[in-house]
């Protein structure tokens, strides 16, 4: 029963922190059809922004409370403007161009800000922690659970109300669902999409570098962290569907219980698990959970 | 004559739309048959079930009194149907003649080969004839991508043809071509099937084009065949005229009282 | 109309010229030649699937499962012929392609691409945890023989060069008849146009498939020969990015003939060391805009410069 009670607990943090991760790369990928590998890169630039604050915030000793607000900003600020600078600068010579050439440009632009990362930040560790203690811990049935990990499921269902919300109730979310469905429509019908492409695409980094601002204080930044961050949120969006913010979700769900599982179980599968039911999902479903298939015309 | 296709009670339903309903059509052998009918009246549903691209809802496809019906694109192309489509079905980085000779490859009985080079001189010299048999072969060192589309839609044609098939289906071989050069892709198509001796099948908008080199018609109207008969009997038919032809049309005596049947 | 190719006679002067040069190579350059021709066969093996249009992210799989190969036959089996575990790699490596191929062979482009990232992952996922075989630190390999001969550690770089060198001189003299073969240029059908090939009734499935298998068998004899060379073998050859940097090497070199390959993986490792060298913090930076670079002024590879100036050579 405990050990129960503890899957499912570590199970829903770890998918609300992978929600966070992949909702910004399958926004990414519906709008623009860019599967970007460099995502993981955004979400270490957010951790290594926000553990940075971090730090100088609780040095200088100012209001502990009001970090939070900080510290998020910086995480958000710097994967937006990341964004910006990369799809001003590269991406925006690059469209039109085939998916996998995509990948493949995504795949310099994270080799490239990967080593950019280690200039900035060097390579030692940074530990955030002080956010991460403020809150405290609650017992639950008799199980101890740290508050921040609460915090992190509380992000994760306002993020993703927010998107629904933003998508479904707003006009800009309605006309970025006509491009998601239909590219060329849009465009005959008035659309700016390269406009809407800048949008999502910094849209898209800044809520990538916000997880990683979410997660800084849960654990130490170090150089890499990204990489395999994005390869899982990768897993994480094939599941749900490519371009499905409500696959991503239920993908998410799916890696973290899975995960968790085997952590508590049989803890050598670990990994092993996570791209287990990734591959098994495409074998029933080649398109993702949410996505279905398209038949070409003859 | 012998029939060499036969299709019994053939329907298609996607979901709550009924594409095609009972359609029962013999073919014969070195007929020549035009496909009349408006837009979604069932035409290339009917193709797309016979080669093999759609599976029927219900109903049995008889070739050669061997039951074809569920077999995929690539087995009935082994039983001898082939077919052309709307838009050419090409691979456009290749030139032509590389066209041609992918074609001549894989419908060759043997295998393909992993050492043999493709390009040997006795496969070109086929692959040439093959495309002059189209009056194309000047086309032979262009990539495909370069082509006019009336050259596509004869080396779609031909391609299909390279496996010397005893049926050619043609989905609107002149759709796409301008008005006129589409008698002489007619010409050159109708020419090259009947040195075959294949048996073809051909849908058409163009009623001078079908009373021109037809023997006989089916037309199609909202899923159903409403006319099946000799050329001029079908077009001549009340409700195909009403339906699909058009009352304006003259080219031949009305014999209205004349309903043909399925 | 038949161009006069001489590709088969340049293929054999560079192996007779690559065998001869190994004697004087420098310890350091030999190592980096073999490493480079070891990836290049992995790249060829990606390359055949890209002009079938494909694009794996996961050839890493079968580059760590022949590195492993080598690794276990050693240590844990007592077999160290060279030659021997080569052929036992491939087989091994053709074996699971085959299974996984049968599930691959439905996939194209994106799905494609992170279906074969997932598989290499999972390989990756098991030996991290595999304590038997070093975790994430992997292992050393035990020195290899040939024919029953055991060369002296002096002389084993020489030896796996050379056999390097065969074994890309095979390769690259076999697969350059593959291009042009009915099968190579099937590939190029399916990438163009599948219903047309499924209309010419051949099943594009079985092209990707015979195509995955060969692939996923050189990828193993290159993880094999890296593994001779280096000693040691570890869970990150099979890590993605691994795979990233053959898709790097490929779209580098470029898919327009076999040897493109050679020349991507051998520049590569180049840069790769030069830029370690010059600037370790910002190699991979260095890496990165030169791939971008690559995408965008020289989107069929290194070999489309080659290539231009020859026909512009001719036409003078």
């Amino acid at each position: 029963m405990d050990t129960l009670l503890v899957i499912l607990i570590d199970g829903i943090v770890y998918s609300s922190w992978l929600f966070i991760v992949a909702a910004g790369l399958t926004l990414v990928y519906g709008v623009m059809k860019i599967l970007n590998m460099a995502h993981g890169s955004l979400y270490a630039i957010g951790a290594y922004s926000a553990a940075s604050m971090v730090g100088w915030y609780f040095t200088n000793g100012y209001v502990p409370w009001a970090s939070y607000l900080v510290f998020l900003a910086a995480a958000i600020l710097a994967g937006a403007f990341a964004g910006l600078l990369i799809e001003r600068g590269l991406l925006r010579v690059m469209y039109g161009r085939d998916e996998v050439v995509m990948i493949l440009v995504t795949y310099g632009v994270l080799l490239i800000l990967e080593d950019v990362i280690k200039l900035l930040w060097g390579v030692e560790a940074y530990f955030a922690y002080q956010p991460y203690s403020l809150v405290g811990r609650t017992k639950l049935l008799g199980i101890t659970f740290a508050n921040y990990d609460f915090v992190l499921i509380a992000a994760a269902v306002v993020i993703g109300a927010m998107l629904w919300a933003g998508l479904n109730r707003t006009i800009q979310g309605k006309l970025l669902r006509a491009v998601i469905h239909d590219r060329d429509i849009s465009m005959a019908m008035g659309i700016n999409v390269k406009r809407t492409f800048f949008v999502t695409f910094v849209l898209g980094s800044a809520l990538g570098a916000l997880a990683g601002g979410l997660t800084a204080p849960a654990l130490s930044v170090v150089p890499g962290i990204g990489i395999e961050v994005g390869i899982l949120a990768f897993a994480v969006v094939v599941i749900g569907g490519l371009g499905s913010v409500g696959g991503a979700a239920v993908g998410a769900l799916m890696v973290g219980i899975a995960r968790a599982i085997a952590v508590h179980t049989y803890p050598q599968v670990e990994l092993f698990v996570i791209y287990g039911v990734m591959a098994m999902v495409l074998v029933v479903r080649p398109q993702g959970l949410f996505v279905s298939t398209v038949a070409r015309k003859i | 004559m012998s029939s060499i296709l036969e299709t019994k009670g053939l329907t298609k339903s996607f979901g709550a739309i009924t594409a095609a309903a009972n359609i029962n059509v013999t073919i014969n052998e070195k007929e020549i048959v035009g496909v009349i009918g408006s837009n979604g009246a069932g035409k290339t549903t009917f193709i797309n079930m016979v080669t093999g691209y759609l599976k029927p809802t219900g109903g049995s496809i008889l070739f050669r009194g061997r039951d074809i019906t569920g077999f995929s694109p690539r087995q009935v192309t082994r039983t001898g149907i082939c077919r052309s489509f709307q838009v050419a079905q090409l691979f456009p980085e290749l030139t032509t003649l590389e066209n041609m000779l992918v074609a001549h490859a894989m419908l060759s009985k043997k295998r393909l080969g992993m050492q043999a080079p493709m390009k040997s001189q006795t496969n070109i010299d086929t692959a040439m004839a093959a495309l002059s048999g189209y009056e194309i072969e000047s086309y032979a060192d262009a990539p495909v991508a370069t082509l006019p589309q009336g050259i596509r839609k004869l080396l779609d044609i031909a391609m299909a043809m390279a496996s010397g098939p005893d049926l050619l289906l043609l989905d609107e071989p002149t759709s796409g071509v301008a008005i006129e050069e589409k008698f002489g892709l007619m010409d050159t198509v109708m020419e090259a099937v009947k040195r075959s001796g294949a048996a073809s099948l051909f849908v058409e908008h163009d009623m001078e084009i079908v009373s021109r080199y037809a023997t006989r018609v089916i037309a199609f109207y909202d899923g159903h065949i409403i006319a099946d008969g000799p050329t001029e009997e079908a077009l001549n038919n009340p409700e195909v005229r009403e339906y699909i032809v058009g009352s304006e049309l003259h080219l031949q005596k009305p014999e209205d009282d004349q309903n043909a049947e399925n | 109309m038949l161009k006069t190719d001489n590709t088969s006679r340049n293929l054999c002067i560079a192996f007779v010229l690559l065998l001869l040069v190994g004697l004087i190579l420098p310890n350091w350059l030999a190592f980096l030649t073999t490493i480079a021709l070891a990836k290049a066969m992995v790249v060829v093996g990606l390359v055949m699937l890209m002009r079938a249009g494909l694009v794996s992210f996961g050839q890493g799989l079968y580059y760590c499962l022949g590195g492993y190969t080598v690794g276990i036959a050693g240590q844990h089996l007592g077999i160290t012929d060279a030659v021997g575990i080569l052929f036992v790699s491939a087989f091994i490596a053709g074996c699971l392609a085959a299974l996984l191929g049968l599930l691959l062979c439905r996939y194209r482009e994106i799905f494609f691409a992170m279906l074969t990232l997932a598989f290499s992952m999972i390989l990756y996922g098991v030996l991290v945890k595999t304590s038997e075989l070093g975790s994430t630190d992997g292992f050393n390999v035990a020195k290899v023989t040939l024919l029953g001969w055991q060369p002296s550690p002096g002389q084993l770089s020489l030896v796996v060069y050379s056999l390097a060198c065969l074994v890309a001189f095979l390769t690259a003299f076999f697969m350059h008849r593959y291009y042009q073969s009915g099968m190579g240029f099937a590939g190029e059908a399916v990438r163009e146009n599948e219903i047309r090939v499924e209309y010419l009734g051949v099943s594009p499935q079985r092209v990707v498939f015979i195509k995955y298998v060969l692939a996923a068998m050189l990828a193993a004899v290159g993880g094999s020969i890296t593994a001779m060379i280096a000693g040691h073998v570890d869970p990150e050859m099979a890590y993605w990015t691994t795979s990233g940097e053959f898709v790097f090497v490929a779209l580098l070199g470029g898919t327009g003939h076999v040897v493109a390959a050679f020349i991507g993986a051998f520049l590569f490792e180049v840069i790769r060391t030069i830029a370690f060298d010059l600037a370790p913090y910002t190699w991979q930076m260095i890496l990165g805009t030169t791939l971008l670079l690559v995408i965008f002024f020289l989107p069929k590879g290194l070999w489309s410069l080659l290539k231009a100036k020859k026909v512009g050579g001719n036409n003078v």
